[in-house]
């Protein structure tokens, strides 16, 4: 009893893994103190505003910034003219093509940066930019990707002519970017054709933008007398930016320092390097003064980064109990006017071949094209690994359309084709090792839990009511992620493998500091890591102070997305902190005069086996690395850990989400939504809450309004919070969540990471769900956004309006 | 521009401060007053970052020119924590977790503390009507919605305790 309370009473003040433990960075953000980039202000700070383009595609006849200029209070109006001496006029994008900084001649989307105006102070630059004069001569533009590949196709990219092989291969068109295929086509061919029953249905992932609630930013500070650039900016990817930025400006990578400090969010929208970054910077090279830009939520929406715009057809081959046999895919992927997806270098469309999902497909063939278009660009992972939302809704869509065919219920149909608990680790047909999993029990606990068999009952009494004012749609996903990218034998951004890192150093008193090549913007990483610190080191977490951002203190690492923190930098800070405990367990020995397989650890300090009265804790252990080491050893007691991971992790959950739909006005209301996720061990279950609900309220987001059209002049439409939807207070559902266990296998602390899979599991719920309420009516799939416009259009096509 | 002497009490203090007529309050407060609780998310008065109580109304400071506040009594995020002590919405959004990057934050917060001054006792609809001009993209509102509970408990002098505690598992 006694060492019970005891034992309890040491957890408590570890704050180890699995512990609740409260915010370390909540102090700040809840006072007002937090520290973004637009609340940095440097003496002699300038301001600067994109000039940009309003037609989609354009030639650019002449630009005249002599009136600009001229406007007391402006220090300089840069066009691409003023960055050709200086090379810096297109620059690479992490998906080998280039983009330009500010237009070269031409324009080919809307909101195009084309020229970019430095005064005192934001005002005084936003009128400058309004007395640029720029005159276009018009082109015709292209906004559809199929469109854009047809022969007499506007040419979106003349810098590109006489170029037949782009960064992943031939390109068959003059607005072609790609064709990338996986997998076996002869045999997922021959599967189709021996099959007893298939299914195809073409769907669209619209484009969609992560619009976190902090725009993009940098202040770039050049002090040209020690040649030091500083540049504080809104990234995902710190260290990336620095490698990115002594690659364009020839300034060697020990003179640039990048500062990732609070970010409000980021979502994939933080992962590239845009236009405004580099004119801030050369801007502030050229005027040796500090230059702040921050883009606008407009500028936000419509110029840095969109995400998806997928058109996918997908067909699957099945047996006529519903066991499938081969999956087919044909994407058309829309890349904008330049290809700057963040993807892994090898792979054009990311990690698109988890597509075979949860269940166990003995053929697949996947084939992708990327395509030019007069839209912005990006192609960016919005709360998702690399193309894996996309992924994951075809294969959920997928099995859907399979089950209406067959006439088998969306669970049972499910269960009969689960990867199984003992075929883990599986090998997929598209070449991916599946690390661990176990699917069917978590479908089981999740119907239970809602009691499908009676919302069935309910469903069927309501669809048998030709009075009934309402349909209901029970929607259904049991889906698998793929995170944690990457083994750097498959993954690398610009050459560079997709490690991450940790390195942890121990003060005489028993504190600590961590600093990671991570970054977090939101999910609480000062919080976390020192749970895991805490736990493999006997550390209390409040003891131990994590940073991150700072690419002058901060060991390399590839950044924060993908879900990629706690796979990668996660076990990097978990070796780092073994390394700190087996040292630790040296000294001890030393100390103790026993040797050190005789000692056990135990929480926060080390016991002699069969004489747990002596030990010494980590705090003694600690002081001792500095004045009492065994003979031989370095004083000190740090560690650095680079974590390669052998293998990505795939977190999976099963979802249920009933819709009500008035079917006058196709308004729907959100009645359930029940999620379950396995993310292997948890760190903090607190944590991990938070996220389930932010990612469950994008992914709501998204099925129900998001999205960025355009009109046939390629006009944007839905670039302001006017038009494109984040949900409030009032249309967010209740969400309930839980959860089960499976650890990764491969994993030091068999974690998966989490923030991700509700985006990526929810999304396909909703059209699940959607589509079931018109099932019995025939209907297999419809587009989102499921606003009530689209749904009350479906409705009325069904005659059930009247 | 003529520029225009402007004076107000900000969080318990008189400020005078020098702005155009065009000047909108959230610029004066983030660039001239060292006020950087209250941020700037959208360009079209939706997001509530900026949100401030101005004269005992919840004001959105990028929808209003600082000229017009010339004798107001303004609190921002920075006028919360009296001497150290925590408000009660800001220990309830920490215990509750009601934050995740921390930018809707201190609009967050303002515009709660409006609704308690005006409801002590709101239920979750009445919550979540009054805080339908902030948004959020991190949490999804759910545990906002419980952090307001928590402080409207405790500024009623109830006990409270986080739905969170540090050993469930
Ligand atoms: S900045 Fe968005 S409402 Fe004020
Ligand atoms: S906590 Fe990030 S926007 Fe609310």
């Amino acid at each position: 009893m006694d060492t019970n309370i005891e034992t309890h009473a040491r957890l408590e003040k570890l704050e180890g893994i699995g512990c609740s433990r409260k915010r370390r960075e909540d102090p700040r953000f809840i006072q007002g103190k937090g520290n973004y980039v637009d609340d940095i202000k440097l003496p002699g700070m300038l301001s600067g505003v994109m000039v940009r383009s309003p037609y989609a595609h354009a030639k650019i006849v002449s630009i005249d910034t002599s009136k600009a200029k001229a406007h007391p209070g402006v220090h300089a109006v840069l066009t691409a003219e003023d960055l050709k001496p200086l090379k810096l006029h297109w620059m690479p994008t992490l998906a080998g093509d280039v983009q330009a900084v500010l237009a070269d001649g031409r324009v080919s989307f809307q909101n195009q940066e084309v020229a970019f105006v430095v005064a005192d102070d934001r005002y005084t630059a936003a009128d400058a930019a309004d007395l640029v004069e720029v005159e276009y001569e018009e082109l015709p533009a292209v906004v559809d990707p199929f469109k854009a590949l047809a022969p007499d196709a506007p040419v979106i990219r003349p810098d590109l002519d006489g170029k037949n092989v782009g960064a992943h291969g031939a390109r068959k068109h003059h607005n072609h970017i790609f064709n990338w295929q996986i997998g076996d086509k002869d045999k997922t061919d021959r599967a189709f054709a021996n099959a007893e029953v298939t299914v195809k249905q073409d769907m669209l992932y619209p484009r969609v933008h992560p619009c976190p609630l902090e725009t993009c930013g940098s202040v770039a500070n050049y002090d040209a007398i020690r040649g030091d650039l500083t540049v504080w900016i809104t990234s995902q990817a710190p260290h990336v930016v620095r490698t990115v930025v002594g690659l364009l400006s020839s300034i060697p990578e020990s003179k640039i320092r990048i500062i990732s400090p609070d970010i409000g969010g980021g979502f994939g929208n933080k992962v590239g390097v845009y236009p405004g970054y580099v004119c801030a910077i050369v801007a502030s090279i050229v005027l040796g003064r500090p230059v702040k830009w921050i883009e606008s939520r407009s500028e936000n929406l419509t110029t840095t980064a969109f995400a998806r715009d997928y058109w996918m057809t997908g067909e699957l081959a099945a047996d006529k109990n519903g066991k499938i046999r081969a999956l087919r895919v044909n994407v058309t992927a829309d890349h904008g006017a330049f290809d700057a997806c963040a993807d892994p270098t090898k792979w054009p469309a990311g990690m698109f071949h988890v597509c075979t999902g949860s269940y166990d497909i003995a053929n697949a063939h996947v084939s992708v094209d990327g395509v030019y278009t007069n839209k912005f660009p990006g192609g960016v992972a919005y709360r998702c690994s690399f193309r894996v939302t996309e992924a994951v809704y075809l294969i959920e869509r997928m099995i859907d359309v399979l089950a209406q065919r067959l006439d088998i219920d969306k669970a049972e149909i499910r269960r009969r084709n689960f990867i199984q608990a003992e075929q883990f680790p599986y090998l997929s047909p598209l070449g991916l090792e599946f690390d661990s999993g176990n699917y069917a029990p978590a479908l089981e606990r999740v119907l239970e839990a809602v009691d499908y068999k009676a919302l069935r009952a309910e469903q069927a009494a309501l669809r048998a009511d030709p009075n009934a004012p309402t349909l209901m749609g029970i929607g259904i996903t049991t889906f698998t992620e793929i995170v944690g990218a990457g083994p750097s034998k498959n993954c690398d951004i610009l050459g560079i493998g997709m490690f991450d890192s940790c390195e942890i150093r121990v003060h005489p008193d028993g504190s600590a500091i961590a600093r990671m090549g991570s970054i977090s913007q939101g999910q609480g990483h000062q919080t976390t890591y020192a749970q895991i610190i805490a736990s493999e080191a006997g550390i209390a977490a409040s003891q131990i102070a994590v940073e991150e951002g700072d690419t002058s203190t901060a060991p390399y690492g590839l950044g924060t997305y993908g879900s990629r923190s706690t796979p990668v930098a996660g076990a990097a800070t978990a070796r780092a902190a073994r390394k700190i405990r087996e040292k630790a367990r040296k000294i001890a020995a030393h100390l103790l005069e026993v040797a050190p397989d005789d000692l056990e650890f135990d929480l926060d300090q080390f016991k002699v086996k069969g004489d747990p009265a002596r030990g010494k804790t980590m705090k003694e252990i600690a002081w001792a690395a500095y004045n009492n080491v065994p003979e031989g050893m370095e004083m000190g007691l740090e560690a650095v850990d680079y974590y390669d991971p052998p293998n990505f992790t795939f977190p999976f959950g099963a979802y249920v989400c009933v819709l009500d739909i008035t079917k006058k006005t196709g308004e729907t209301k959100v009645r359930r939504f029940y999620a379950l996720d396995d993310c292997g061990t948890r760190i903090n279950p607190m944590i991990i809450e938070g996220q389930i609900h932010g990612g469950l309220t994008e992914g709501f987001a998204v099925a129900m309004g998001q999205e960025l059209p355009y009109d046939e002049q390629g006009n944007v439409l839905g670039g302001t919070l006017m038009d494109y939807f984040l949900p409030t207070s009032q249309e967010t559902p209740h969400w309930e969540t839980d959860f089960t266990v499976t650890p990764s296998p491969h994993h030091p602390i068999g974690a998966k990471g989490v923030a991700e899979s509700p985006h990526v599991g929810s999304i396909p719920c909703f059209s699940s769900a959607m589509v079931d309420a018109f099932a019995h009516l025939g209907t297999t799939h419809f587009n989102m956004p499921y606003n009530s416009f689209r749904v009350w259009q479906h409705a009325k096509s069904l005659g059930l309006t009247a | 521009m003529a520029k225009t002497v402007v004076s107000f009490t900000l969080n318990g203090s008189p400020v005078d401060v020098l702005v155009e007529p065009r000047e909108l309050l959230i610029h004066t407060l983030r660039e001239k007053l060292a006020t950087t609780g209250p941020h700037i998310g959208c360009d079209t008065s939706h997001c509530g970052a900026c949100t401030v109580d101005l004269d005992g109304l919840s004001v959105k400071a990028c929808t209003v020119l600082t000229v017009q506040c010339d004798g107001a009594e303004m609190l921002t995020i920075e006028g919360f924590a009296k001497a150290g002590a925590l408000h009660p919405l800001q220990e309830g959004f920490s215990q509750e977790h009601g934050l995740q990057c921390g930018f809707c934050t201190p609009g967050m917060i303002t515009r709660a503390y409006r609704l308690l001054q005006e409801n002590p006792s709101p239920t979750e609809a009445d919550i979540r009507f009054w805080m339908a001009g902030n948004l959020c993209r991190c949490t999804g509102y759910q545990n906002i919605v419980k952090s307001i509970q928590y402080a409207a408990a405790k500024m009623r002098g109830e006990t409270v305790a986080t739905s969170h505690p540090v050993l469930a598992e």
